[in-house]
């Protein structure tokens, strides 16, 4: 034992120092080394956003119809449900009241977003 | 100078002293790590991701790595016939590759045209409008003929000379970074062809041509 009385944390803290050094001495080593040595040879074309190789039209950041959203909506309805439905089907007569509770709930839950869709005339197709 | 400093490598090696050359080192790294651009055209592409599998294994010479940007990309490999419409793409994506950048024209159709030489639509060869490294003719070029491509590509990045007045293209700031991309006109393409890379003069041929 070392006559020195250690800090407790010393060698986490030293370790940690490590660890981050290990972890940003490539990335700065790879910084430095492009900075003063790679041939940089920039352009218009280069700098371009890539898109395959057309040129690109217009802004990335442009709004997207937010009525897709019912789609999301009905989605979840019938397909995660279905997907929940299966195994709790299956599960049903081994399943205690709490659990069958719980399951009641969450479709109660859909189907409430089944019926409004209905309402919303979303299932009518013509 | 030059063929002191290797006589003198020699004299060493014999004596089992090792030495480089920082140029050495440096074509070295970068021949083994050619990273191509995920990007076929037509049927050569077939052949080129058959290259890739397991059975020809172009990971022996550190070339597996196929990137799907080209921001990445060391090599871009023309696998295919390249229609009129797509030749503006091929330049653009060439254009966007950081140097230093490296083609392989693969088959028929990315040299000259190939069988469809004649057709209205059919770039007749990629050299038209960017500098080719490496030419594979056939119809298509079987893998091995690929991986020999890419031996003589590696054998041309060992050769350059990092300094002098034959230093590559991405050593010299006063060469430009991009090549003209090439657009519609009323009779196919304007202009036909970039004269900075594709001419073919009596007496001096396609300067490109391995």
């Amino acid at each position: 034992m070392s006559s020195i009385p250690e800090h407790p944390w010393l060698m986490v803290i030293g370790l940690l120092v490590g660890g981050v050094a290990f972890g940003f001495a490539p990335l700065a080593l790879a910084w430095l080394w492009a900075r003063f040595f790679s041939p940089q040879k920039p352009g218009a074309e280069k700098n371009a956003t890539y898109e395959c190789g057309l040129e690109s039209k217009g802004d990335a950041w442009i709004q997207f119809g937010a009525s897709y959203y019912i789609y999301a909506i009905v989605f979840l309805v019938f397909d995660v449900e279905a997907i929940f439905l299966l195994p709790f089907a299956v599960a049903f007569t081994g399943l205690p009241a709490g659990a069958c509770i719980a399951m009641l709930v969450f479709l109660l839950l859909l189907v409430e977003g089944l019926i409004w869709a209905c309402q919303k005339g979303v299932l009518t197709w013509a | 100078m030059e063929q002191n400093l290797k006589e003198l490598k020699i004299e060493l090696s014999k004596n089992g002293i090792f030495t480089t050359t920082l140029e050495e080192l440096y074509n070295w790294g970068r021949k083994n790590s050619v990273w191509p651009l995920t990007f076929g055209l037509a049927c050569c592409a077939i052949e080129m991701i058959a290259t890739t599998m397991a059975r020809y294994d172009l990971a022996r010479f550190g070339a597996e790595v196929f990137r799907p940007s080209p921001r990445q990309a060391d090599l871009i490999i023309v696998s295919g016939t390249v229609t009129k419409k797509m030749a503006p793409q091929v330049v653009r994506l060439y254009n966007q590759m950081p140097e230093p950048k490296y083609v392989i024209a693969m088959g028929a159709c990315a040299i000259s045209g190939g069988p469809f030489r004649d057709g209205y639509n059919v770039l007749k060869g990629i050299d038209r409008y960017i500098p080719v490294d490496v030419h594979i003719p056939g119809c298509p070029p079987r893998p091995e003929a690929l991986i020999h491509a890419f031996m003589t590509l590696q054998k041309k990045i060992e050769e350059q000379s990092l300094s002098g007045a034959d230093r590559p293209r991405h050593l010299d700031a006063d060469l430009p970074s991009e090549f003209p991309v090439p657009s519609f006109g009323e009779h196919g393409l304007e202009p036909p062809n970039n004269p900075d890379v594709f001419f073919n003069e009596p007496g001096n041929p396609l300067k490109v041509i391995q």
